[in-house]
């Protein structure tokens, strides 16, 4: 039997599924069960990865929160807070985009990839694609903390919206951040890499404080850039207030699109590449 | 017989100017073992890269069952199998979801992915170790599972790049066994070694690569027929009586005899006759040998004297 089973006449053909055009997407999900598997085998990583947002909600809530006044938002600074949280915490989970293609280029596991007659895409799409389920979880979790120290949503489907508006984001900005792990040398420095985009982007922008609170040559850079139209977005959806949330969407999705459309090519390309 | 595997003059320069291919061009005949033998360095890998589909070359050319691995790369990739030094398997993942992983990826459906993985983890000796993910594998266990997933769409080309690199003892004889194995169930295998002692035991015809470079071309037996003849080693007990045995010996046959230590080495170009020639000779003058011993030239002797800095001449490999 032994013979039988590692070599033997080539009739694989037999058992293989059709080829269809499905076959990118099938092969992305393969991709993607791989890495949330891997996931499931570190519950460390996952509880961590969940209690720094926590943290910074604690932090905000009750340290620095009693000295940042917002008048026109209902239910106070926690309901400014909370959609911040949400955009800052998954632009924080791309990174593990950007960590994990560098560990399996280094690894050598992209080249065994390389080798077999799957999507090329898949790599990429299957890495992505698990970053947003684990973004999910995520947000649900910060969603029950946020409810424990007193957030309260405007409406439900409200509320839905707005998460599904920040999912859409985030997984456009781990194209981004595919780049950035395809282009370090290794996984420790993909992430060191990484930090020097995310910071500005998640905090010099209406995540945590008022735009109107900082000077003026950085308001411009604030209002506009993606993740505070995220935040706005999400805010006005989540929470309501003052602000129109169709502006806020539009900009937003116009940020989407671009950064997915630059985005994507680079991070292909750059893989198609790399050797 | 066709050729399963043939290379054109391949020509591969990194980043940086590093010359890793400068002409390779290799024929490996269907069903059969193919060695590419070389030190660190010589280029080995990145032969193999190229002829996966991972890496385009330069210049020159390649096809694999027919296909071009350039311009048909798919069609490629559905017949080839790779185990590469690196054992690229995912860590979190237990061996039978690895297999399983793979087998998607080349497309078998998912029940026949998962039958298939255990089919080759019982005949790997994994099955004990199937659900424990790769973290808990030693060494040896990892490279049997490599190359079980390189299996399992059973490919009829296969390509090994050091499977025994850094293995133990008994795991590089049990790699040895699964390899005679396949190359008996009909696979084309291309394997690469820095062991000269596996590619003589392995593969039926071998190259031996240096510096991007073939520098030789054969049989092992051919190889080491280009270097010498059999060599019979006296060894005379003494230095005294190993100086008076040499005087005795010397000046009768093309090839002189050479002192080593308290051993002469002489050549036998004349075969059997030579021995018993010789011996006579010693007789005649009261020498009798203490020791006697007729050897073949090892892969060893070859290598040192095609490259000039044998086997184990250390060098990083181009990766980048």
């Amino acid at each position: 039997m032994s013979t039988v089973a590692i070599a033997g006449q080539f009739d694989a053909a037999a058992q293989r599924a059709k080829t269809t055009p499905w076959r990118a997407v099938l092969d992305a999900l393969v991709i993607m069960e791989r890495i949330l598997i891997g996931y499931t085998r570190i519950p460390e990583a996952v509880f961590f990865s969940s209690v720094q947002p926590i943290m910074f909600v604690l932090l905000f809530r009750y340290v620095f929160g009693g000295a940042i006044h917002v008048t026109d938002i209902p239910g106070g600074y926690v309901n400014f807070l909370m959609p911040g949280i949400f955009v800052q915490t998954v632009c924080f989970g791309s990174v593990q985009t950007s960590i994990g293609l560098a560990e399996d280029l280094q690894k050598g596991i992209i080249e065994r990839f390389r080798s077999l007659p799957m999507a090329r895409s898949a790599v990429l799409a299957g890495r992505t694609l698990a970053d947003l389920v684990r973004n999910v979880l995520v947000v649900a979790i910060i969603t029950g903390v946020g409810y424990a120290v007193g957030f309260r949503i405007h409406s439900v489907p409200g509320f839905f919206a707005g998460v599904a508006l920040l999912l859409l984001f985030a997984y456009c900005l781990s194209w981004g951040f595919a780049v950035i792990g395809l282009s370090a040398p290794n996984s420790e420095t993909a992430q060191v890499m990484a930090f020097p985009v995310l910071f500005p982007l998640t905090f010099a922008a209406g995540t945590f404080v008022p735009v109107s609170s900082m000077p003026g040559w950085l308001q411009g850079f604030a209002t506009y850039q993606p993740v505070s139209e995220t935040v706005a977005a999400a805010r006005a959806l989540m929470v309501g207030g003052p602000a129109e949330a169709a502006d806020h969407v539009v900009w937003m999705l116009g940020w989407c699109v671009g950064l997915l459309v630059v985005l994507e090519p680079l991070a292909v390309r750059r893989y198609r590449t790399r050797t | 017989m066709a050729n399963a595997i043939e290379a054109t003059d391949l020509v591969k320069t990194f980043k940086g100017g590093v010359r890793a291919l400068e002409g390779v061009s290799l024929n490996v005949e269907e069903g059969t073992v193919f060695g590419l033998l070389g030190p660190n360095g010589a280029g080995k890998t990145t032969a193999v890269r190229i002829l996966t589909t991972i890496l385009r070359p330069d210049s020159g050319s390649a096809r694999v069952l027919g296909h071009d691995v350039v311009h048909e790369a798919a069609a490629v990739r559905s017949c080839i199998g790779l185990a590469g030094q690196y054992a690229a398997v995912d860590e979190n993942l237990t061996g039978r979801e690895n297999i399983r992983m793979i087998g998607q990826l080349t497309h078998l459906t998912r029940k026949a992915a998962t039958a298939r993985a255990d089919e080759l983890l019982e005949r790997f000796e994994l099955t004990d170790a199937a659900n424990r993910p790769l973290k808990t594998y030693s060494g040896g266990m990892r490279r049997r599972l490599d190359l079980a997933t390189a299996l399992v769409d059973r490919p009829p080309v296969l390509f090994l790049d050091e499977p025994t690199t850094g293995l133990d003892p008994y795991s590089r004889v049990a790699m040895w066994g699964v390899i005679e194995e396949l190359a008996a169930a009909g696979s084309t295998v291309l394997l690469t070694t820095q062991y000269l002692e596996e590619a003589d035991r392995l593969a039926d015809r071998l190259v031996v690569v240096d510096h991007g470079r073939v520098i030789a071309e054969g049989t092992s037996e051919e190889l080491k027929a280009s270097l010498g003849a059999t060599v019979l080693d006296l060894n005379m007990g003494d230095d005294v009586r190993a100086k008076q045995a040499l005087d005795v010996l010397t000046g009768r046959w093309p090839r002189e005899p050479v002192l080593a230590g308290t051993t002469v080495e002489l050549q036998l170009d004349g075969g059997a006759r030579t021995v018993t020639e010789a011996l006579g000779l010693l007789d005649e003058a009261d020498l009798i040998p203490t020791t006697l011993a007729m050897r073949e030239p090892s892969l060893d002797d070859v290598f040192l004297a095609l490259t000039g800095h044998g086997a184990e001449a250390e060098e990083k490999e181009a990766v980048t």
